[in-house]
């Protein structure tokens, strides 16, 4: 009798899996909402896929959070996060500015979070909170990628527009550093609001400055009006932007405008590393509305590192954070991934874009490339 | 020299944009004496009304972008007039007696639930949307000053729209009536002016002109978002606090003042054009310091 009520409960719970909660935070709404939604999307292609796969000790859960790209609804949200003990773990912020904020928060917490997309350096090397990680590279590998860049394709003055957010000021920060050793030449810098929607001002100093470039750090809802000013203005110098730029609502927004704008994104496109062709594969059977975007790929690699993490420590925050550090060499979709002591993944891949056709290229693959197509500014 | 007339081309876009906003404050203030703290969103709400029409012609195969551009305006300030006249009918008139306070804190939310419904019920509404380039986009070069053929229509358009208003005011039985009932509402009543009638007129008048500002808005810089009129509302009714409340003349040089100090706030001073507004709204607080009463006050002119 003992041992049938044992074998019972062996397989009762063997049947009833633990719920596990990890939490999504990004852009949901608002103007970057575009890369917020493909994030969500691909780290809950994960959490599906996960569930889906045989031999899991748990079954996960994911809570999706907005941070609207707002420090403060951002801080809100990780407080909502980090007070729900029934949430272990966090992937959160594509926005620099919000993640920046969050650090703190998540630190009192003791919640451990995978940043997947934000890319100011502070985010892991400003402190030594063992919590925070970050499976993209940061701005200063892409800032240095981007100035030898333009220093190898002949330019030489350049313009500089950013916004007075810790993201465009950093942007604005390691560009100028590089591009300055690199022999080039920063003619006039313009700090502007995030929010801005008049940019006549600034663009009309600087064709007056005949730049052959403009370098843009920000994010794309004021580097689609920019853009589009620079045009009605007369301004031809080639537009030279960043990660934050990387998304196909910039294209969609310039129309033919966007031809021939440069970007700049660490990693590599999902579709040449091994497992990334699943990875869209899968994400198409799922039916979402939006693609995944830049960061998609990121989001769902945080999210599957989480859960291969939690499965070895168990669902406890302290557990999973110890498990974190010790992430060498973890095999995934955005190239290996090695977390420093500060929790920073250290990739070395970063990808250069062109715009053409209406489409994100690889440099290496454009028609610019091949100098069958010329970029402006020469 | 080409550059600064580029500036100033600048600077007027901006202008007459805040002048139509500011027009509407003022006419609104003129005949109850209120101010209405959801004619930016009105704007927007203009601005969206053109876009949802110009997409619904497309559809149905219309091409000739003058005949789109003529209907999407038309609709526009058909809308947003009716809009403004039902603000004024269900929301401001039956608080007609109460404090002010009242008036302005109801307004003020009724903007909020106009905004965030563009927000949650236009299609996609939280992302920025792209606005159709109706006028010709040819441009002439003159040296840096880069001069659009759409910008000159837009200036010429705004200008003729303020000095037709102008002109309403000032010349027809309409007019008349409007003044009258700025000056004395008794008075003007107990001489047959049909004060209802008049009020809601002059707020249907007012939110036309906020609806043309907010398709010139989105002609100029091809998109519309559904905040744009957030930051339109407040320097449209601190351009007519400067130019003297009440006063027509007044919210037009005010439209323009404040253009100005934004421009000259980015260009010609020495700290990061980010703080042209911080610059522009500090030089407005100081103005009211010093011209508490704008700088055509009332006393001098009649009110509208």
């Amino acid at each position: 009798m003992r041992i049938i009520l044992a074998a019972l409960l062996f397989s009762l719970a063997a049947q009833a899996k633990e719920t596990v909660r990890i939490a999504f935070i990004g852009p949901l709404t608002g103007g970057n909402s575009a890369v917020g939604l493909g994030g969500r999307n691909s780290a809950d292609l994960a959490v599906k896929l996960h569930n889906a796969g045989p031999g899991s000790k748990y079954q996960y859960e994911l809570v999706v959070l907005d941070d609207e790209c707002k420090p403060d609804a951002g801080v809100q949200m990780a407080t909502k996060a980090g007070s729900d003990r029934s949430i272990v773990a966090g992937v959160t912020h594509y926005c620099s500015v919000v993640a920046m904020a969050t650090v703190d928060t998540f630190h009192r917490f003791g919640l451990p979070t995978i940043v997947w997309g934000a890319v100011l350096p502070d985010i892991t090397y400003g402190h030594d909170f063992k919590e925070i990680h970050r499976v993209n590279g940061t701005m200063i590998n892409q800032n240095e990628t981007n100035a030898k860049f333009m220093a190898a394709q002949g330019y030489k003055k350049f313009a500089v527009i950013h916004d007075t957010t810790d993201y465009g000021k950093g942007h604005d920060k390691y560009f100028t550093k590089f591009i300055t050793e690199a022999g080039g030449q920063i003619v006039g810098d313009f700090g502007v609001t995030a929010d801005q929607q008049d940019f006549t001002a600034e663009l009309t100093q600087i064709k007056a400055l005949s730049p052959q470039a403009l370098y843009f750090g920000g994010l794309t809802p004021i580097g689609v009006r920019i853009r589009s000013q620079m045009d009605k203005l007369g301004l031809n110098a080639q537009f030279d932007g960043t990660s934050g730029i990387v998304n196909d609502d910039f294209i969609k927004a310039l129309g033919p405008l966007a031809e021939s704008v440069l970007a700049f994104r660490e990693g590599a496109p999902a579709e040449k590393l091994p497992g990334g062709r699943k990875f869209l594969e899968e994400y198409g059977k799922q039916g979402y509305s939006n693609p995944p975007e830049a960061y998609g790929p990121f989001a769902f690699v945080a999210a599957d590192l989480l859960m291969q993490t939690i499965e070895k420590t168990g669902p406890d925050r302290r557990k999973i954070i110890a498990g974190l550090a010790q992430v060498k060499d973890f095999d995934s979709i955005v190239g290996k991934i090695t977390f420093d002591d500060h929790g920073q993944n250290t990739v070395p891949v970063i990808t250069k874009y062109v715009a053409q056709d209406g489409k994100w290229v690889l440099w290496e693959e454009s028609e610019y490339a091949r100098g069958s197509r010329k970029l402006r500014g020469k | 020299m080409s550059i600064i007339a580029q500036y100033v081309m600048n600077g007027a876009m901006l202008g007459m944009m805040y002048a139509l906003v500011a027009v509407g404050f003022t006419l609104f203030f003129g005949v109850l004496d209120v101010i209405q703290f959801a004619h930016g969103d009105v704007l927007a709400a203009g601005a969206f009304a053109a876009l949802a029409v110009w997409l619904g012609l497309t559809r149905l195969g219309v091409a000739s972008p003058a005949l789109l551009l003529a209907l999407v305006v038309v609709a526009a300030t058909v809308a947003t007039a009716l809009l403004g006249a039902a603000v004024a009918r269900f929301l401001v008139l039956p608080l007609k007696g109460a404090p002010q306070l009242n008036v302005l804190l109801v307004t003020l939310m009724m903007g909020t639930v106009l905004r965030e419904s563009i927000r949650l019920f236009y299609p996609g509404g939280s992302q920025p949307q792209l606005f159709p380039a109706l006028l010709p986009t040819s441009s002439v070069a003159l040296g840096e000053f880069n001069l659009r053929i759409d910008n000159v229509i837009l200036l010429a358009a705004g200008t003729v729209l303020i000095a037709g208003t102008s002109l309403l005011v000032t010349r027809t039985r309409l007019g008349l009536a409007i003044r009258a009932v700025a000056q004395d509402e008794e008075t003007a009543r107990t001489m047959g002016v049909d004060f209802r009638r008049i009020v809601l007129l002059t707020f249907a008048l007012g939110s036309a002109l906020a609806a043309f500002a907010g398709v010139m808005d989105g002609l100029y810089y091809n998109e519309i978002f559904f905040g744009m009129g957030l930051l339109l509302g407040v320097i449209g009714f601190a351009a007519a606090i400067i130019g003297g409340l009440g006063n027509l003349y007044g919210a037009i040089l005010g439209g323009f003042f404040f253009a100005a100090l934004q421009t000259i706030g980015a260009v010609a001073l020495p700290f990061a054009s980010a703080y042209k507004d911080v610059f522009a709204f500090g030089v407005v607080i100081a103005l009211m310091a010093l011209r508490p009463k704008g700088l055509i006050g009332e006393r001098t002119s009649e009110r509208v």
